[in-house]
């Protein structure tokens, strides 16, 4: 696990990464882009995400169980998300038996 | 405290098996947190897709000045404490206490923030209920739901807040009285995932919640 320590260095650089992030996600929602704002605000999201995971929650130094769990975690997310939205946005694909 | 053995619980090995299943076990509570919080965001991604316009109408009522001040803060946050981590795994007593000590101020200032921003919602009659009213009557019932969900998830999260700013208080005390030493540090490595992963939680919230309708221009805002 992380007996390993982290430079304050790399936690600095972590921090205006993700300041810098915070500002570009707002520049880019003033623009209209449809659909791909949202897109890119998750696109972002997840960036921003993914860094505070691996430097300050320091998974890249766990081990690899931890790496499993981790990522178990948003796949049962990704499990819940995405089925249910299979649910949803499929609805309207088929008519009730005999119905047509 | 220091040496190794007082710290070591009898049934494991040694620290560094102790240390594993400490963070283990941390990562799976958190793990039940994401789907906690997992549920609010299916529920937001469902009525989202259905109401896309109500939505974007309805985030336009929420101050994004304030919104992005609270994400800074909570990015200065995450930052004091990994370093409070950093302080108390090389044995750096005062950075430990002094970079707690500005956790907690900055999740404050998160919080005091949120309490602003939820008066205004209650001045403006934008809180669900019997006195919510909306200025387009046909987007009513749809921009109610999109408040519900945003004091469900930004409640449940600044609730989450409160949680850390009390373990932090704990750590504080126990850092004053010498509890921790770069042999034994884990409530403070802990403390720092579940602080990180709040964080993150609105990492998530604030482009969904607050940036959705700028694009529209702001003019739309009645």
């Amino acid at each position: 696990m992380s007996e390993k320590i982290v430079s304050t260095k790399v936690y600095i650089v972590i921090f205006i990464a993700l300041l810098i992030l915070t500002y570009v996600t707002y520049q880019i929602a003033l623009i209209d882009l449809g659909w791909g704002n949202t897109i890119v605000a998750l696109a972002i999201a997840s960036s921003k995400a993914l860094l505070v995971a691996l430097y300050f929650m320091h998974v890249r130094y766990s081990s690899r169980l931890t790496w499993v769990v981790t990522a178990g975690g948003f796949f049962w997310l990704a499990i819940m998300i995405g089925f249910t939205l299979s649910d949803y946005l499929t609805r309207g694909w088929l008519t009730a038996a005999g119905g047509r | 405290m220091s040496d190794a053995h007082s710290v070591l619980a009898h049934h494991f090995d040694n620290l560094e098996q102790q240390r594993e299943a400490g963070t283990l076990g941390m990562w799976i509570f958190l793990v039940t947190e994401v789907l906690f919080f997992g549920g609010l965001f299916t529920a937001y991604t469902i009525y989202r897709m259905l109401y896309p316009v109500a939505f974007a109408d309805a985030s336009l009522h929420l101050d994004t000045t304030l919104g992005a001040i609270n994400t800074a803060v909570l990015i200065c946050s995450s930052l004091t404490m990994a370093l409070a981590v950093y302080g108390s795994q090389v044995g750096n007593r005062m950075l430990l206490i002094l970079c707690l000590l500005l956790t907690i101020v900055l999740g404050a200032a998160f919080l005091g923030i949120k309490f602003t921003e939820y008066a205004h919602k209650f001045a403006e009659h934008l809180v669900p209920g019997s006195a919510f009213s909306y200025g387009k009557p046909e987007l009513r019932q749809q921009a109610e739901l999109f408040f519900s969900l945003y004091f469900a998830m930004t409640g449940l999260h600044a609730l989450h807040m409160v949680i850390g700013v009390g373990i932090l208080a704990v750590l504080v005390f126990q850092a004053w009285r010498g509890h921790f030493s770069p042999v034994y540090y884990a409530p403070v490595e802990l403390t720092g995932l579940y602080w990180h992963f709040v964080d993150i939680v609105w990492i998530f919230l604030f482009p969904l919640l607050y940036l959705i309708g700028l694009h529209l221009g702001g003019a739309s805002h009645v």
